[in-house]
């Protein structure tokens, strides 16, 4: 617990780390001064990009005591402000689920590289990350602990699958290889509360560890303090979940 | 949501962004999220030019009803150019759809 009169700092920065197939991609970095050990943390962006959200949510974890990586996945798309980058990325449809999951992969064995890392990762996301959050715990054995904020298309039907997405994250549910938490708005359409039923149902079946949390009054990205979904009450409430369940599968 | 539902349509024309004027050559068209708009999905349209990178954007995000009385503005203002036999006809756009 903090009290004031504690000295505390953090320090941040862009760096260069290998992602999918070795690729040097970029990602934001941040960590509590100090010698450590700390736990970690890789942040998988949304779909809106390597923003200043994801940006501040890094500094945020760096600030609760995790050494906190976020990977720029969209990397290979160009560079340009992260907002055309993601229009660029948009249009492809979105980035591959191998490279996003090996980009994630490669944020997690390069951050428990550190010797400040107490040898545990833990990966969040929401939007698009909370799918790809969910995806790396269950094809990359480098998590503690995954967090998936109101992702979408973690069920997915026959006619979603593509090339870039050739399998539904539900069906590799069985190789979920950490602890879950799960945040949802109950008036989100994606998932919506039956996709998400179906994504409980299916950790039960596989006996898997997980905790769900859903919100009332709340829909999709209500941790987004710019965006008219911004539910502080759920949003507070949600963070302090984050938190208790990082400190509990990653301490 | 990310509805991932995408369009992309080659066309002929001009765009001006923050560093003035380039020429377009592609728009792409979504219904998903928008970066600015206060919705949580918007009609989506990237006016690019794919060889200038991903800055050479004009963007704009439109609801619904202003998506749809858009499309139907344009097709009203170019059956007027028509009727008053002022189309310049240049045949240089190809649908090309996305699946995603």
């Amino acid at each position: 617990m903090y009290t004031t009169d504690m000295n505390e700092g953090i320090h941040a920065e862009t760096v260069t780390m290998p992602g999918a197939n070795g690729d040097p991609i970029n990602a934001y970095f941040a960590r509590p001064l100090g010698d450590g050990p700390f736990p970690a943390m890789v942040l998988a962006h949304h779909m809106p990009g390597w923003d200043l959200w994801y940006r501040e949510a890094t500094y945020k974890f760096a600030h609760h005591g995790f050494v906190t990586i976020s990977p720029n996945l969209y990397f290979r798309a160009g560079h340009g402000t992260p907002e055309d980058v993601a229009a660029k990325v948009r249009a492809e449809g979105g980035v591959s689920d191998d490279s996003a999951v090996g980009d994630l992969a490669g944020a997690a064995k390069f951050i428990n590289t550190l010797a400040i890392v107490n040898g545990k990762v833990g990966i969040f996301g929401t939007c698009s990350g909370g799918r790809h959050a969910y995806l790396a715990a269950c094809r990359a054995s480098v998590f503690n602990a995954a967090i998936d904020c109101w992702g979408g298309r973690v069920v997915m039907s026959p006619d979603q699958l593509d090339e870039l997405t050739p399998v539904s994250p539900l069906d590799l549910t069985k190789d979920l290889s950490c602890p879950l938490l799960g945040l949802f708005g109950n008036d989100d359409t994606s998932p919506s509360p039956e996709q998400v039923d179906l994504h409980e149902a299916e950790l039960k079946k596989h006996n898997k560890i997980y905790e769900f949390h859903r919100y009332d009054g709340a829909g999709h990205g209500f941790f987004y303090y710019h965006r008219p979904a911004y539910r502080p009450a759920q949003a507070v409430d949600g963070w302090q979940k984050v938190f208790a369940f990082c400190e509990k599968y990653l301490s | 949501m990310c509805t991932m539902i995408v369009e992309k349509v080659k066309i002929d024309g001009s765009g001006k962004s923050a560093s003035g004027w380039f020429t377009l050559d592609q728009a792409n068209v979504s219904y998903d999220h928008p970066f600015h708009a206060p919705m949580e999905h918007a009609l989506n349209i990237d006016f690019v030019n794919e060889s200038k990178g991903p800055s050479a954007r004009v963007a704009v995000e439109l609801s619904e009803a202003a998506a749809r009385e858009l499309v139907k503005t344009i097709l009203d203002v170019l059956s007027q150019a028509e009727a008053g036999g002022h189309l310049e006809t240049r045949d240089s756009t190809t649908r090309a759809p996305v699946h995603v």
